[in-house]
């Protein structure tokens, strides 16, 4: 994996391509200044994305990583660095390290497995990468189910690709949801873990969940109750990170750096750390 | 001791108080901690000598916001720092029972040690104003009054201004004038003074101890904590930024520091920081006429207060 | 094993800056700290310990990484030169040592941090066995030996003499380098003897005999749970000193400093202690002084020895002993727990 030669140094990257996904979300495609990718990444993997007096902060790498033209980051608008990148118009040059942290393991666990996504709003993002991948790979992997909701359908994320690819993929099944009922809606209405319990999946899927905290604590609750163990179930955290390589201290969670151990763990990893992830 | 021991444990057994905040016995005799004592059996630790020099006053923002009453012991000195939260509305004064703990001064272990009295292992306060010294190389002694803190040489005086009951005899350390250390600075040429400065604040590691320790130093967020400012609260990232912490924070408190001399003796680096506070009082002073922050509770102060006829400084 | 008489320092100092930067403890202000060495620098090799450790000469305070600037739309990312000049720092104690082998630990794994790497290949060590340990040092508890520091080159300070030895190919060089100003002496005797000195005086030390057991990886979430820590950090004011004092604290920030040439991205010293260092826009995972302070003592005696083979992140250097504004400190957390422990037998 071709890291950004220096750790901690960025290299330039341009934004190419801005999308408006929901009111507070977009995604941002960026490629390398001399054109094409920033760098060869796995499903799970950050990157450090850096406006110069402004901030850096981390962010999922959204596509997969077998698209070989580019690389996207879906970022909710809710700080002062996410605020500026949301004002910035295709053609901004951004500084960008990485990729950074472990992946969701689509070459070993994974493989040969039946998948269920949960994701939760913006938590599609890191999910997303993985679905592609998956779907890129399509013989290595069993049935895919992805149940994914959010407080209304303007803040379903990626809905074009949801509706175009997802859906119309073999062996996949989108199960999509809102908080609230909204006109025009026909679709499920409820919240993540209780649709979860209602679609009452078989408990020989491996699980990979991405959302809010209180979302994913309770869908870790409704997975066990419907037979689920914790080395089945997979999160990617998110903290407070500043190096992106283990070394700065402040993901430090017990003997973890998220950035670096993680972000992705399964939930009997998670177990065994001191309680002070959420 | 023994007399006030005896009295927080009995308030504490009547249900007078919920908690003790006072001090606690430390690994050496020279390292008393500020604590909270919350049953009989803790109060065994609890020790009141010439090494607790802590102001406990600024712990009692948070501490007068838990159920029950705190018991605090306050120094003279201490006093005044509560009377001037009080002033400011950051404590409450009804949640609060103070013991006006007497006060003969307090020590300075790195006096001691400056003193070339090395490998300390205890320290006996004496009847006749010395200190026995256990070291590792045998016993040594040395005078009270060499070895007190430095604001102890130009004590506000041994009254408190404000508690519930007092105990214990306090015996006069002043010796020295308050404001002669900013008059010698004063009357440096500018460029000495500066070199003077630098050299001071040059030392500065942004441990943000003075400000932490300072009673009055208590907005909920400071501006320096702000991820919205330019200038970060953990390093110096020049000269200029060495100096403008120091210089904001002596300016925030002016009107409001009471001279505790908290400040210079958490100093990892010795920075004597209550000058720029001596200096802002004593300005203060001959502007407005001399004022103590923290001696009462009424009326307005020399900042707050407008007159036509002020001085333009 | 070579000799140089105390009064020869002075013509020593000069002689390695022929060729090399050098660091070594000067008095400023009052206070002694690792500082360049120049000619009307106030050196003070006697002092025991210095405030800061010296892992400033390794790991600054604070260091520049990059600098970007955007012209008509462009960026361009220039990274800051990494240490490329030899440099020597002398005088350094066999616990402060041991903290920059704790530093090699995280900045030298990978992928190694450039910065700490150049500066570690650039920098020669000459370290000096403590001729009067004090009450506050406690580095017997974690193996380090005061008598005999493991750096490039060891002295000792034995009457009017430094005796010097050197130990590794950076020593060789450093010591062929000022030959001319050293005396050849055999006498290994001399210099057992005042290591057997030091063992002797170390032993009498009233924090030497800490015990860490039950300081390890598998007590962790035992540990991390206890109430005790709810009592522990009540006195604590938050403040940083303890963090940057230490020889072994090696948390940092990264911030932008704005120029008139741009937009300088540094590192600087953190704390664990400080309110800010996990808070991000959504959300902080530590919110309470005692969640940080936790986070300070579980980090140095269970988190780090978990994950480096037992080695603590503390070398009992003791600067926390006798810095902390309120008097609370590694130790006394130590003793907390063992009493707990053995009351709860």
């Amino acid at each position: 994996m071709n890291r950004t030669t220096d750790a901690l140094i960025p290299q330039v990257g341009v934004i190419t391509d801005i999308r408006q996904e929901t009111p507070d979300v977009k995604t941002f495609r960026v490629n390398a200044s001399e054109g094409g990718k920033l760098f060869e990444h796995m499903p799970g993997q950050c990157a450090m994305l850096c406006a110069p007096g402004v901030g850096e902060a981390m962010f999922s790498i959204t596509s997969s990583p077998t698209n070989q033209a580019y690389q996207e980051f879906s970022i909710k608008c809710c700080g002062e660095l996410t605020e500026y990148l949301h004002s910035l118009e295709p053609g901004s040059q951004i500084a960008v390290r990485g990729p950074y942290g472990n992946y969701f393991p689509v070459d070993k666990e994974l493989k040969g497995k039946d998948l269920l996504f949960i994701a939760g709003g913006i938590g599609l993002a890191p999910l997303r990468s993985v679905i592609n991948y998956v779907l890129d790979h399509r013989a290595d992997y069993g049935r895919v189910d992805i149940l994914y909701g959010a407080r209304s359908a303007d803040d379903l994320v990626q809905m074009k690709e949801i509706r175009e690819v997802w859906m119309q993929a073999p062996g996949v099944h989108v199960h999509l949801t809102i908080d609230r009922p909204q006109d025009g809606w026909e679709g499920h209405v409820g919240f993540v873990p209780a649709y979860l319990k209602e679609l009452d999946f078989a408990s020989d899927k491996t699980a990979l969940v991405c959302g809010p905290p209180v979302m994913i604590k309770f869908v870790l609750a409704a997975l066990e109750e419907m037979g689920y163990t914790k080395d089945q179930v997979y999160t990617t955290l998110e903290l407070r990170m500043k190096c992106g390589i283990g070394k700065c201290g402040r993901c430090n969670i017990g003997t973890k750096y998220v950035c670096k151990d993680g972000p992705v763990f399964r939930f009997d990893e998670i177990d065994e750390l001191p309680d002070e992830i959420w | 001791m023994q007399e006030l021991k005896n009295r927080i444990a009995q308030l504490l057994a009547d249900g007078s108080v919920q908690r003790i905040l006072g001090w606690k016995k430390g690994e050496m005799d020279y390292d008393a901690e500020p604590a909270f004592f919350e049953t009989q059996a803790s109060l065994d630790d609890f020790v009141y000598h010439g090494f607790c020099a802590a102001n406990l006053s600024k712990y009692m923002i948070e501490a007068a916001k838990l159920p029950g009453k705190t018991l605090v012991c306050l120094k003279p000195c201490d006093s005044y720092s509560f009377n001037q939260l009080l002033k400011e509305h950051r404590v409450d004064r009804e949640k609060t029972y103070i013991i006006g703990v007497g006060c003969s001064g307090k020590l300075d272990i790195d006096k001691i040690r400056a003193a070339g009295i090395k490998g300390i292992s205890g320290i006996s306060e004496m009847e006749n104003d010395t200190l026995r010294i256990e070291t590792l190389e045998g016993e040594k002694s040395c005078r009270r009054k060499d070895v007190l803190l430095e604001r102890c040489h130009v004590c506000k005086g041994k009254d408190h201004v404000i508690f519930d009951e007092q105990i214990g005899s306090s015996q006069d350390t002043t010796d020295g004038d308050r404001f002669a250390a900013v008059r010698e600075i004063e009357a440096m040429a500018p460029e000495a003074r500066f070199a003077y400065f630098q050299e001071e604040l040059g030392k500065c590691i942004r441990c943000n101890a003075c400000r932490n320790v300072c009673p009055v130093c208590n907005c909920r967020k400071c501006v320096f904590d702000s991820t919205k400012f330019d200038s970060v609260q953990k390093v110096n990232a020049d000269s200029f930024e060495e100096r403008m912490f120091h210089i904001i924070r002596a300016f925030h408190v002016a009107g409001r520091c009471t001279d505790c001399g908290e400040c210079s003796r958490v100093c990892p680096q010795k920075i004597p920081l209550h000058l720029f506070n001596r200096k802002l009082i004593q300005d203060i002073n001959t502007l407005y006429g001399t004022y103590q922050a923290g001696s009462g509770l009424e009326g307005k102060t020399p900042l707050t207060e407008y007159h036509p006829e002020d001085a333009e400084p | 094993m070579y000799r140089i008489n105390s009064r020869q320092m002075e013509m020593l100092f000069r002689k390695i800056t022929e060729e090399r930067e050098l660091y070594l403890p000067v008095k400023a202000g009052g206070q002694v700290n690792f500082a360049a060495w120049t000619a009307d620098a106030e050196v003070s090799l006697d002092t025991l310990k210095t405030v800061k450790s010296p892992k400033d000469a390794f790991f600054p305070q604070f260091e520049s990484l990059y600098t970007c600037r955007t012209q008509e739309g462009k960026l361009t990312i220039e990274a800051e030169k990494r240490k490329d000049r030899p440099f020597v720092v002398f005088g350094m104690k066999a616990c402060d040592l041991k903290g920059i082998q704790v530093l090699d630990q995280v900045f030298l794994k990978e992928p190694a941090d450039s910065c700490y790497a150049a500066r570690r290949e650039k920098g020669t060590i000459v370290a000096l066995a403590c001729a009067a340990p004090e009450t506050s040092c406690f580095c017997p508890v974690f193996g380090i030996d005061p008598a005999a520091p493991e750096a490039d080159v060891c002295l000792w300070k034995i009457g009017e003499a430094y005796y010097w030895k050197s130990y590794t190919e950076k020593g060789a060089a450093l010591t062929k380098s000022v030959e001319p100003l050293l005396e050849a002496a055999e006498d290994d005797a001399v210099v057992e003897k005042e290591q057997a000195r030091i063992r002797t005086m170390v032993k009498k030390l009233p924090l030497s005999s800490l015990s860490l057991e039950g300081w390890d990886g598998a007590h962790m979430n035992e540990k991390f749970e206890s109430p005790l820590w709810e009592q522990l950090h009540r006195p604590c004011l938050a403040c940083g000193t303890c963090t940057f004092v230490c020889p072994a604290c090696q948390c940092y920030d990264i911030r932008d400093y704005k120029t008139a040439a741009g937009v300088q991205r540094y590192r600087c010293w953190d704390s664990c202690m400080y309110s800010d260092f996990t808070l991000m826009a959504a959300g902080n995972n530590r919110t309470t002084q005692m969640q940080r302070f936790r986070q300070r003592f579980m980090h140095k005696l269970v988190y780090f020895p978990a994950n480096n083979d037992g080695m603590y992140s503390c070398t009992g250097c003791g600067r926390c002993v006798e810095k902390c504004p309120v008097s609370l400190n590694i130790v006394k957390v130590i003793k907390a727990f063992a009493k707990e422990g053995a009351a709860n037998e």
